[in-house]
């Protein structure tokens, strides 16, 4: 069902746990829909310079999380936005097509926790120059994620 | 290796393999031809029956065999309802039957029929008060399952039969997940309409078959040349209905024994998993339970991911909950215990078989403890609870 490369990431997944004194911190998903994932990150400079997580969900949705954290960390918050699940599946060697929906969360779960290191930081006119208002206002409003509707049953 | 999976893929016993061979090499007769090779296939048709037959009690009825459980439950429910719609229109199903009964249902329900789906208790126990009450002068039928091959629980299918006997309500039972398991016996369950499978029971898969009562109409949903009686055309799998037999015989001689052994080895390992791992349960029964039938959610990991960590330990296990379908919905046979959606999605099936033994047990308990730590470690969950 899987790629060699999302088993891979699933057996060895990198940049696990929480860091304690984060500059942002990230949640995505949905417990009700099986997944759930945060992402910290410290920042120097504008610049990610770690960056963990937490997952729970299935294969594909931990070795995402994974994949998300190699391809964040050294980048620029600039370059890491441009993070999207496209790019995080395509560097998995693709994705079951139904696990593309509800289980590919990361990418929004690190855009999540650069909104928040922003907000921290009181640079809203960055946020509105990325183009994240819409983001930080349903992080105000303490939505989870932006796919229920789709999880059936929920 | 250690698997944990017999009830979504079984072995087929050598001896029915032996049996069904001559029947794919050298007696290659259509059971409808009229020379002498036809008349041998016929023959093997027909010992075949009585064989599965005999298994359930069925003297007061007939075997008709289909491809498997999924055909003839659909057979049962489309089959019997359409035949006797002038009859009434309402059909009463458990809340946690098999899919290809619930879809059977949905399917009535969009060509104008009415149907009530009966709730279940924590334990996944019909509640009979509440299927009595749904009882109306249209209804024609119910369908409840013998046991659940999800969570193991055995309904009190007697009851349930009794009730229908005395509204005078065709009875249909999806005994696949309990044949070969528990005794089932068509006259002591009341039922009109029984559904069956050869792979559960170690014969080949592609087969299975329907017990339909004398005087009980049903319509055929595969038209053709009339074989099966004129209720399942199309020429017949003759090697498979033959190693069906040979597996029904073979179950009717050795399931007891064999079911206690597996009760035990259950019951082992129930107590192993919740003594060795905090935060798991039981779903479904502790005492109504198949022999073969273990359902264990764990708090805070999600099923597909245990079932990918065994995997790499060489231990085949099934995730209860249906992550992988096209909705990503849990179970709904979990759901309807009144299990809360996460906790659906943290559960493991593991069903038992003639192949494992004590040292199965004592491996897959040499690694899940371990995996369940590992994946509680990443997830986020388990750090806001402790």
């Amino acid at each position: 069902m899987y790629s060699e490369k999302v088993m891979e990431h699933f057996r060895n997944p990198r940049n696990v746990g929480e860091i304690k004194d984060a500059d942002g911190v990230g949640e995505v998903g949905n417990p009700v829909c099986g997944d759930l994932m945060k992402i910290t990150i410290k920042v120097e400079n504008d610049r990610i310079s770690d960056i963990k997580f937490q997952t729970f969900g299935c294969g594909a949705a931990i070795a995402t999380s994974s994949m998300v954290t190699e391809l964040a960390k050294g980048l620029t918050l600039e370059e890491a936005l441009k993070i999207s699940r496209q790019t995080v599946a395509d560097a998995l060697g693709g994705l079951p097509p139904k696990k593309m929906h509800c289980s590919n969360l990361a990418a929004d779960g690190l855009r999540r926790a650069i909104v928040d290191y922003l907000k921290k930081n009181n640079r809203m006119d960055k946020i509105k120059e990325l183009g994240l208002e819409k983001e930080l206002e349903k992080m105000e409003k303490g939505e989870l994620d932006d796919h229920g509707e789709l999880c059936e049953g929920v | 290796m250690a698997y944990f999976d017999y009830a979504n893929g079984c072995p087929v016993d050598e001896r029915v393999i032996e049996a069904m061979l001559p029947y794919m090499t050298d007696e290659i007769g259509n059971p409808s031809s009229v020379h002498s090779m036809g008349l041998k296939a016929r023959k093997a048709l027909d010992e075949a029956r009585d064989r599965v037959s005999d298994l359930i009690n069925g003297k007061e009825g007939d075997i008709i065999f289909t491809s498997g459980a999924t055909e003839a439950n659909n057979l049962a429910i489309i089959g019997y309802s359409m035949r006797n719609k002038r009859k009434g229109d309402h059909i009463i199903v458990s809340s946690i039957e098999h899919m290809s009964v619930i879809n059977s249902c949905k399917f009535l329900q969009k060509n104008g029929f009415e149907v009530s789906y009966i709730p279940v208790d924590r334990n996944g126990v019909v509640r009979i008060e509440e299927l009595e009450n749904s009882i109306r002068k249209e209804t024609i039928l119910i369908t409840v399952q013998h046991a659940n091959g999800e969570i193991g629980t055995i309904q009190p299918i007697e009851e349930i039969g009794k009730i229908a006997k005395e509204y005078d309500i065709a009875f249909h039972v999806d005994a696949t997940a309990s044949l070969g398991k528990i005794e089932v016996d068509v006259e002591r369950m009341g039922a009109d309409l029984v559904t069956l499978s050869s792979n559960d029971i170690y014969g080949p898969r592609g087969v299975g078959g329907l017990f339909i009562r004398k005087g009980v109409r049903i319509q055929p949903i595969i038209v053709g040349g009339g074989q099966e009686k004129g209720y399942r055309s199309g020429t017949e799998n003759v090697a498979g209905i033959v190693g069906f037999g040979e597996a029904a015989e073979i179950t009717e001689e050795e399931y007891r024994e064999e079911a206690k052994r597996e009760e035990k080895l259950r019951d082992e390992m129930i107590e192993r998993i919740l003594d060795g791992i905090e935060e798991s349960y039981l779903n479904g029964h502790p005492e109504l339970r198949l022999p073969n039938n273990v359902n264990v959610r764990f708090s805070f990991v999600e099923g597909e991911s245990l079932v990918l960590s065994l995997d790499m330990e060489g231990i085949y296990v099934s995730t209860a909950s249906a992550c992988t379908s096209k909705t990503l919905e849990p179970s709904h046979v979990l759901i309807a215990c009144g299990l809360k959606h996460e906790e659906a999605h943290g559960s493991l099936l593991f069903t038992l078989g003639r192949g494992n033994k004590e040292e199965d047990v004592d491996r897959l308990m040499e690694a899940l403890p371990r995996v369940v730590e590992r994946l509680r470690m990443m997830s986020p969950l388990y750090k806001k609870k402790s």
